[in-house]
């Protein structure tokens, strides 16, 4: 990767674009999409840079075959990535869960509009939350970053793909329409390539090479097309040679090891951010668009003398279980704005298990909630 | 007492997973012949094996990358040839081919096919033709003759069924032909002529199913569906891809049908990324 593949300085862009910028940042050179609003501009931003860097850009005739393609140029030793909305995702979803089970490096943006089925598609939701941990069937783990700005639009999108290249598992940046089309002040660093992690190699020669090796952790390496591995995947459940083994017992140690390499290692991964909460009462929970407007909330109590405090997501998945379950039994009340009927809501009120009061302000979608909102209940709790 | 036998070494073998053999494939299946026709294409193609990779849907024909030494892949139901242009578009160095069967890319993944035509990536696709749906237990699909029983039409087929051939001609696949199992020297011939050939390559493989489609249809044995391949088929090379269409007890035309030339999505691409220029520097 050249240094001049990257576009350093400062920029006033929208979301989608810091998004394209942070893929070729972190050293995606595949894109594969399917045009909708409101993730398009970061396929149009792909398909503009991926050529001017020797990448490839291809529009798929829909987004399960984008989801494939990026899958199959993931193995082909290549970061990829693609960008959808809701309906989008829903299609995404069969083979988000091919990418879990064949352990394939790759990062999908949703752009979240509103919803159920083509819904407001101009219009801003956060409705696709615990779609993005459950989505696809079966049992796994997932990981699920939340941007709340342009900036992070860019910054969350190179964590993305370490992440992805570190655990070997689709990331998803579960951003929303807001985020996407806002344009704000992005800087763009310099490529410090010791940040960028790339997925670990076998340093086996091929006949000693089994491609589901957990022996020396739970990550294995990860061979790719081309190099004389001559390996063989499934999505079938298998064993570390990569075969088919229709047993509980195959199926119990595969999906043990898929889970755990995320679950025991949550603390590294999870993410968030906190604004006055050490001494609050009164916590607001929240991410993305929701979030900014949660934050000049708090900033208003604050004003009025309320120990307000905001914890800001940026790791939905996993969540913050521990942090809220601490500040659970220190404090009165959380609040829980979030664009859509209560979703993340059910996370904090488990972690919380009584200690705390969990209130949810729902807003169906299409619109953000007033600051106004959100501080009318904080005050409430507060009082 | 036991006697101990030695099994010879197939000539193959090095080709094949063969701690994964015996195959689930059923006696008389003609997946397992047309897998043997494309290992041996690949050596008479003169083709660097560490460099082919192949990647298979869901089925029967699905499971033939599961038996292929070579870096193989085992994806999702319809979407191989999807996966496949992902990876042959990241590494073009790599010769990609999709060994499915006809429900998986014709029904399921019947976009993924004519898109791929269209695009005319460089690709070879081996479709097995066994009429109907045989790990599911012999429903209809897109492929069963009119008239054909199947479990999901027990009083005949009432849907006309694709050609193939025509199909994939129309969406600009530059290499099309078609044989059954039992012109195995052609079939091979023809799929190392596809594997080289840059362009989208596809080969129709009529395979019986005497499981499921054959005992549905009065043909309960696989040589009892062999013997009527035999008396049936017509080699007709160049014949028109509208003219090759298949039904219950008419003919079976085979044969290459289509080999042009034509632009390949890889060769259209250069042409872009001279066009783009580099970003400006701030």
């Amino acid at each position: 990767m050249s240094k001049d593949d990257v576009l350093c300085g400062e920029f006033f862009i929208n979301g989608d674009t810091a998004c394209a910028e942070g893929a070729i940042s972190a050293g995606c050179r595949f894109f594969a999409g399917y045009p909708i609003t409101p993730a398009t501009e970061v396929a149009e931003r792909m398909s503009e840079r991926l050529p001017q860097i020797g990448g490839v850009f291809i529009q798929m005739e829909d987004e399960i075959a984008s989801m494939n393609a990026v899958l199959g140029a993931s193995w082909a030793g290549v970061k990829a990535m693609t960008a959808t909305s809701g309906p989008g995702f829903s299609l995404m979803m069969e083979n988000i869960g091919l990418g879990v089970m064949l352990e394939t490096p790759c990062v999908v943006a949703n752009i979240q509009r509103a919803g159920p089925s083509t819904g407001l598609p101009t219009l801003v939701a956060q409705g696709d939350m615990m779609q993005a941990r459950w989505g696809s069937h079966g049992h796994y783990e997932i990981i699920a970053l939340v941007p709340d700005s342009p900036q992070e639009m860019f910054d969350l999108t190179v964590l993305a793909f370490n992440l992805s290249e570190q655990y070997r598992v689709p990331v998803l940046l579960m951003s929303d329409e807001a985020v996407g089309h806002m344009s704000e002040k992005v800087v763009i660093p310099q490529v410090n390539s010791k940040e960028l992690v790339n997925r670990q190699r076998p340093k086996v020669a091929p006949d000693k090479y089994l491609p589901y090796d957990s022996r020396k952790g739970l990550v294995p390496p990860m061979a790719v097309a081309g190099e004389g591995y001559r390996f063989h995947v499934t999505g079938l459940t298998h064993d570390d040679r990569g075969y088919p083994v229709m047993t509980a017992e195959a199926q119990d140690k595969l999906i043990r090891r898929l889970v755990d390499k995320i679950r025991l290692n949550v603390k590294d991964i999870t993410k968030y951010e906190e604004v006055n909460v050490d001494d609050a009462e009164v916590v607001v929970v929240s991410y993305g668009i929701s979030a900014r407007i949660a934050r000049y909330a708090v900033q208003q109590a604050r004003e009025e003398g309320i120990k307000a405090g905001l914890l800001r997501l940026i790791t939905a998945w996993p969540f913050a279980d521990d942090r809220i379950r601490e500040l659970a039994s220190a404090i009165k009340a959380f609040i829980v704005p979030e664009i859509n009927y209560g979703q993340m809501v059910r996370e904090v009120e488990r972690c919380a298990a009584g200690k705390a009061k969990v209130n949810l302000l729902p807003h169906m979608g299409g619109g953000v909630h007033l600051p106004e909102t959100i501080l009318e209940a904080i005050r409430e709790e507060a009082r | 007492m036991t006697k101990m036998v030695t099994i010879e070494a197939n000539p193959l073998d090095c080709y094949l997973r063969v701690d994964r053999i015996p195959h689930i494939w059923c006696a008389s299946c003609g997946i397992g012949p047309a897998t043997g026709c494309f290992l041996r294409a690949i050596d008479r193609a003169g083709l660097n094996p560490d460099k082919v990779s192949v990647v298979s849907g869901i089925g029967c024909s699905g499971r033939v990358a599961g038996y292929i030494k070579l870096d193989s892949f085992h994806t999702t139901h319809g979407r191989a040839l999807p996966f496949a242009t992902g990876l042959k578009l990241a590494n073009p160095e790599l010769t990609a081919v999709v060994f499915s069967g006809d429900g998986d890319i014709a029904a399921i993944g019947g976009n993924h096919l004519i898109h791929s035509a269209r695009r005319n990536i460089d690709m070879t696709v081996i479709c097995i033709n066994n009429f109907n749906y045989g790990m599911t237990g012999g429903q209809m699909g897109p492929t069963t003759p009119l008239d054909a029983r199947s479990t999901t039409s027990p009083y005949g087929n009432y849907e006309y069924p694709f050609n193939l051939p025509y199909l994939v001609a129309a969406s600009g696949a530059t290499y099309v032909a078609r044989w059954t199992v039992l012109h195995l020297r052609e079939l091979e011939k023809s799929i190392a002529e596809a594997l080289i050939k840059p362009g989208f390559s596809f080969i129709e493989v009529l395979s019986p199913c005497p499981t499921v489609y054959g005992r549905l249809n009065k043909l309960p044995s696989g040589l009892d569906e062999m013997r009527s391949y035999q008396e049936r088929s017509v080699i007709r090379d160049g014949a028109d891809p509208r003219d090759v269409e298949l039904s219950l007890n008419g003919p079976i035309v085979v044969g290459k049908f289509i080999d042009i030339e034509r632009l390949t999505l890889w060769d259209c691409y250069q042409q872009v990324l001279d066009r783009a220029s580099k970003p400006k520097k701030r």
